[in-house]
């Protein structure tokens, strides 16, 4: 069963078509992540299904309800199958964390004991508990970005929206958010739109890759990962031989059988379409060149070079 | 009911903000200081070189100077603090982005707007009540009563004449996406209507018209009720257009 369903779902802004006839679905109770590059579509779509925009054409359901259909999603009952985060999430600085949950609590019609407990239960979920009495006002980037965690689930959410939720924080706040992500598996559907795979290879059990407004792909991560496992190469020169190393894969780049080579640093990656001749190859020509390796080995493919392969095609 | 939730909020930010108090502590002075202005202005013109003399062609001030210095400073201070109070009311909220997070609740955008409208109402209207109060007083000291019927009423009009700038000024909040520009929309609005109340056939309809009748409520004249129709049908009608254009705006 479909959480989210979207369908052939267009926007435009003037010429710019910032989503392009966009499908998916997202299973129930999955942690999802929707991943692009920058400018993909990935916070339209976001904004189409929490009702804060209207698409131009297709159709998108939340839990079931349709959010496209005139007078859905914001502002209207709908609101209530969702819990959603903003990319910066933004808070009335005179409130303090108590009130801004009890307010949000309101908002979706709790009565007062409900909406005392739960805000007990959400300040100890993301840690403010000892800072319920300050001014959200003073508060930094990462609590700022767990207590806007904290309202998204004020409603018990059956579909949960994150749009970059750690994308801006440093590794310790990055971290508190994806273990609070975890947490959320099982509870409800997380639909996380991020361009940081790390996060996605982390905590996320379903991916969506979407580019130019368009969906390039989607299904289970393990499955994306077998389904476009291609055998690479990995070689760690010696410190002082990047120049080396780079020509020399440059120079592999143009062998049948790599199909694409990078460079980063004293690292070069060599995927590969025959295996048998790379492994035949590779070191005389490692040899050849006079590079010394303190590294070689056959590697699986990483989530980030299914997307950048993935992105860069779609790009052509 | 969620209306209800939308104006506690928005109380409360005017309290805690200190706006609220801001608001009622400038009326407040202004209240109290109309009547001793007029009580005193001729013995501060006797201070001056060849005051005395000056002085002398003044009439003795009487409550109904006190009542008029009361209504001009009210109406104009009212008026700066609608605008300067009401232009951030939503584009603020549009650009710090706490629109987008509490509108993806099931606020409805009709109950958001009419908050704010009924909280700025409430503040300008406590506001003015006790600024009255204040006046009354010092007037009743410094004069003798006044007709407290009259003066009710007068306060009255004071408000409507401010919360059509309140709503003009939260239209143009709705419509701009800076603060800068609400405002300056809402003062070529307030530059226009005085412009147009200055031509008599027209401005007996506008809301300044609401100030002269107050005026008239102590001193005895006609009414001006068209003019009372024509600011509560431009308040209707901004806070019409305002909630019909945030209906279709996306955040």
């Amino acid at each position: 069963m479909s959480a989210i369903r979207i369908e052939a779902l267009q926007k435009a802004y003037g010429a710019v078509k910032a989503l392009d006839g966009l499908d998916l679905a997202v299973e129930t109770g999955s942690v999802f992540g929707f991943l692009g590059p920058n400018g993909a579509g990935k916070t339209t779509t976001l904004r189409i299904l929490t009702g804060l925009a209207q698409a131009n054409g297709g159709r998108a359901w939340v839990a079931d309800t349709e959010v496209t259909a005139r007078g859905g999603g914001a502002g209207g009952q709908l609101a209530k199958n969702f819990g959603y985060l903003p990319e910066e999430p933004a808070f009335y600085n005179w409130m303090t964390p108590g009130e801004c949950l009890d307010y949000v609590g309101r908002l979706f019609g709790l009565p007062a004991s409900a909406r005392r407990a739960r805000t007990a239960q959400l300040l100890d979920l993301v840690g403010l508990t000892e800072v319920a009495r300050r001014r959200i006002g003073g508060f930094s980037r990462g609590m700022r970005q767990r207590l806007g965690l904290a309202q998204a689930l004020v409603n018990q959410p059956p579909v949960l929206f994150l749009d970059e939720p750690a994308s801006a924080l440093d590794p310790a706040g990055r971290k508190e958010v994806l273990d609070l992500i975890e947490r959320l598996r099982g509870q409800c559907t997380v639909f996380m739109s991020t361009h940081i795979l790390a996060d996605v290879e982390r905590v996320c059990d379903g991916v969506g890759i979407i580019a130019r407004g368009r969906l390039i792909t989607q299904g289970p991560r393990d499955d994306l990962l077998a389904r476009y496992a291609v055998p690479a190469f990995e070689l760690e020169a010696e410190a002082g031989s990047e120049g080396a190393l780079a020509s020399w894969a440059e120079a592999q780049r143009r062998q049948p059988w790599v199909t694409a080579a990078s460079v980063s640093g004293r690292t070069a990656r060599l995927t590969v379409s025959d295996v048998a001749a790379a492994q035949r190859a590779l070191l005389p020509a490692v040899v050849a060149a006079g590079l010394v390796l303190t590294r070689y080995e056959m590697v699986q493919p990483s989530l980030e070079d299914i997307f950048l392969r993935l992105v860069g095609e779609a790009g052509q | 009911m969620l209306f209800w939730v939308a104006l506690r909020k928005e109380l409360l930010e005017q309290w805690r903000t200190y706006r609220a108090l801001v608001v009622g502590a400038v009326l407040l002075a202004l209240g109290l200081l109309s009547p001793l202005a007029a009580k005193l202005t001729p013995a501060l013109i006797r201070l001056v070189p060849n005051g005395d003399q000056l002085a002398g062609l003044i009439p003795p001030p009487t409550a109904l100077d006190a009542v008029t210095q009361y209504l001009k400073n009210m109406s104009q201070f009212g008026v700066i603090l609608a605008l300067l109070l009401t232009m951030g009311a939503v584009t603020q909220e549009k650009e710090r982005g706490t629109a987008a997070m509490m509108l993806s609740k099931p606020l409805p955008r009709w109950a958001f707007l009419a908050a704010k409208f009924a909280a700025l109402g409430l503040v300008f209207g406590a506001s003015l009540a006790l600024a009255g109060a204040g006046a009354y007083y010092y007037i009743w000291l410094l004069f003798g009563p006044l007709d407290l019927a009259a003066w009710a009423a007068l306060n009255g009009l004071l408000l409507v004449f401010t919360l059509v700038y309140v709503a003009l000024t939260l239209l143009c909040s709705v419509l701009t996406r800076s603060q800068a520009a609400a405002g300056g929309m809402a003062f070529g609005g307030l530059v226009l209507l005085t412009i147009l109340g200055a031509i008599p056939q027209v401005g007996q309809y506008l809301p300044g018209e609401l100030v002269t009748w107050a005026g008239r409520l102590l001193a005895g004249g006609a009414s001006a009720w068209p003019a009372l129709a024509v600011s509560l049908g431009l308040i209707a009608a901004a806070l019409a257009t305002a909630w019909w254009r945030f209906e279709g705006q996306e955040l």
